[in-house]
């Protein structure tokens, strides 16, 4: 693996590049300018060797079968397990279960936590810059148990409003569901010291780390959070599989969200008992496949080191901004202090989905829309936003690239 | 009145002469900036398809038995694509719109722009073109039930 950073000790773009084969690609008959990272990031080769090797040598079914294959394949997918505690600081492997991915996770802390904790009076409390995933499980289980949805402000800056933060916090609040890092603006919210403030009230509290973890290194016993969320297709790993954190002494307390095998102890037509930690909350075959090709990635993420993709995202932010900003009309949506790697913007005049479909025709992959944030759509007053977001293969010729493309297409449509 | 097929047909010819996909979006783009395609009063909720991304608005009457459709979008390149879709399929009776089949779209190279997943609200026009056409054409037999 010749972007392995391990062995080079610096980072090279190019180099990583290589370990992607679907950025060789052409769109439109120019070469593919892939900036929809946040969406879903691409994979490279270890992953899908894993996964690969996975399926040819080792398959079974896991945690059932007293014989070697299926013991193999326990091995793996609980392996993967206590690769993503060590890779996120958890402390316990059973604090780890393996979702489908973010928006599972969250569904399934809004279902257990909600059905067991919550009533007509209390409060869940959100952030208008949260993701659809973050807002509509928490609407399901208000709904369900009466309890009421407050939703903290966000400034023009696309800041979190701390002062109203602090304030809704001394509310009959009982857990509060906030993103680490904005997919539609970019800010990177400051959780620990969020955390430290709910805490003081004895509020446990959620975080959506969909678009955190793939970009810089995430602790979550620092943090101190009580629920962490996020996707491993984000994450360079593959679709399907996703990763709930949750403190033991919360998911102790949590009834199971899905019935099933792998998740009891002992069932009887008039009762069943539960299976332990973290079984309790995988019914089902898991995704083993999809754990395998996660560990791989994990391995992939650490061999280029996180600090050095969090440095090189930054340089490109900085660097986007300032040609993103010569733009005659272009407006940034999202101009927080501390941003992660993305660029959203309207341009005055003309419609998201316009520049969108122009820079594809030019081979270039952007988002428009709404990134399912609508609220933060409203918000600001627009009917959607292009983002163009970066993975640790992105360089900045790609981003030269968008900026004259954007050019172009205006040009086109004015 | 030349058919739908004929009038497919024409734009067919016209989109042939386009040399790549930059000539082909700048005349879709002159065509969304060119046509006032609705009156004001008709933008409004009642009128508007829901797509995700893009709004349209559309808007049917019926003339001497035949369909006119008036519809909009907020944006150019969608407005554009109306304005074929308008001009195949407004003027026809109920009965040519409901037979209808749009293969000029597919053949001027804009069938991505009929995907679902475009989410830009031109497949639930279509289908609600077609609606619209059905309503008139039950209008139109209502007589004889
Ligand atoms: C901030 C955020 N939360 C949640 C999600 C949902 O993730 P998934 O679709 O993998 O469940 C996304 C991805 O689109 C996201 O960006």
């Amino acid at each position: 693996m010749s972007g392995n950073l391990a062995t080079t000790g610096v980072f090279d773009v190019e180099a990583v590049r290589k370990d992607f084969p679907i950025l060789q690609r052409e769109m439109n008959g120019q070469p593919l300018c892939f900036l929809d990272t946040a969406a879903s990031s691409q994979k490279p080769l270890p992953v899908l060797q894993a996964m690969d090797n996975y399926y040819r040598q080792h398959h079974a079914n896991v945690h059932r079968g007293v014989y070697q294959l299926s013991q193999e394949a326990t091995d793996m997918f609980e392996a993967a397990r206590k690769a993503v505690q060590r890779f996120i600081g958890a402390r316990e492997e059973h604090e780890v279960i393996f979702t489908r991915g973010t928006t599972e996770s969250i569904n399934l802390v809004a279902s257990s936590f909600g059905s067991a904790f919550l009533k007509p009076g209390d409060e869940v409390l959100i952030t208008w810059m949260e993701h659809h995933s973050n807002i509509v499980p928490w609407q399901l289980i208000c709904e369900r148990t009466g309890a009421t949805l407050r939703v903290v402000p966000i400034s023009d800056e696309g800041e979190l409003d701390m002062d109203a933060l602090g304030q809704y916090l001394q509310g009959p609040v009982k857990i509060l569901a906030l993103t680490h890092v904005s997919n539609t603006l970019g800010t990177i919210n400051p959780i620990r010291e969020i955390v430290k403030m709910a805490h003081q009230y004895g509020i446990p509290v959620l975080v959506d780390g969909a678009q955190a973890v793939p970009h810089s290194p995430v602790n979550v016993s620092e943090l101190d959070v009580d629920f962490y969320a996020f996707s491993g297709h984000k994450m360079y790993g593959p679709t399907g599989i996703g990763i709930l954190f949750g403190k033991t002494a919360w998911l102790e307390k949590m009834p199971p969200y899905h019935g099933g095998g792998e998740m009891i102890s002992r069932v009887t037509f008039e009762k069943t008992t539960y299976n332990e930690l973290p079984f309790k909350f995988e019914a089902g075959t898991p995704d083993i496949a999809g754990s395998v090709g996660l560990h791989a990635a994990i391995e992939y993420l650490q061999g280029i080191g996180l600090n050095n993709i969090a440095e090189h995202e930054n340089e490109l932010l900085k660097y986007g901004t300032e040609l993103l900003r010569e733009i005659p009309g272009l407006r940034l949506i999202g101009n927080a202090s501390n941003k992660a790697g993305l660029l959203s913007f309207v341009v005055e005049g003309t419609h998201p989905y316009d520049i969108g479909t122009l820079l594809d025709k030019m081979g270039i992959a952007v988002r428009t829309g709404h990134h399912c944030t609508e609220p933060i759509m409203d918000r600001f007053g627009i009917p959607g936003t292009v983002r163009a977001s970066f993975g640790m293969y992105t360089t900045k010729a790609e981003l030269d690239r968008l900026a004259a493309g954007i050019k172009r297409a205006v040009k086109l449509l004015l | 009145m030349e058919s739908i097929n004929q009038i497919q047909d024409a734009i067919i010819e016209e989109f042939s002469f386009f040399g790549d996909w930059l000539e082909k979006y700048e005349y879709i783009i002159e065509l969304g900036k060119d046509l006032p395609l609705i009156d004001e009063q008709y933008k409004t909720e009642d009128y508007l398809v829901r797509g995700c991304q893009s709004k349209v608005w559309l808007h049917a009457n019926l003339e001497d038995g035949k369909v006119v459709f008036k519809a909009d979008s907020d944006a150019v390149i969608t407005k554009g694509i109306i304005a074929l879709l308008i001009r195949v399929l407004s003027g026809h009776s109920p009965q040519e719109i409901l037979d209808a089949d749009l293969y000029f779209l597919d053949k001027i190279g804009l069938k991505e722009h009929l995907s679902p997943t475009r989410a830009n609200g031109l497949v639930s026009m279509l289908k609600q073109m077609k609606l619209y056409a059905l309503a008139f054409q039950k209008q139109l037999t209502g007589k004889n039930e």
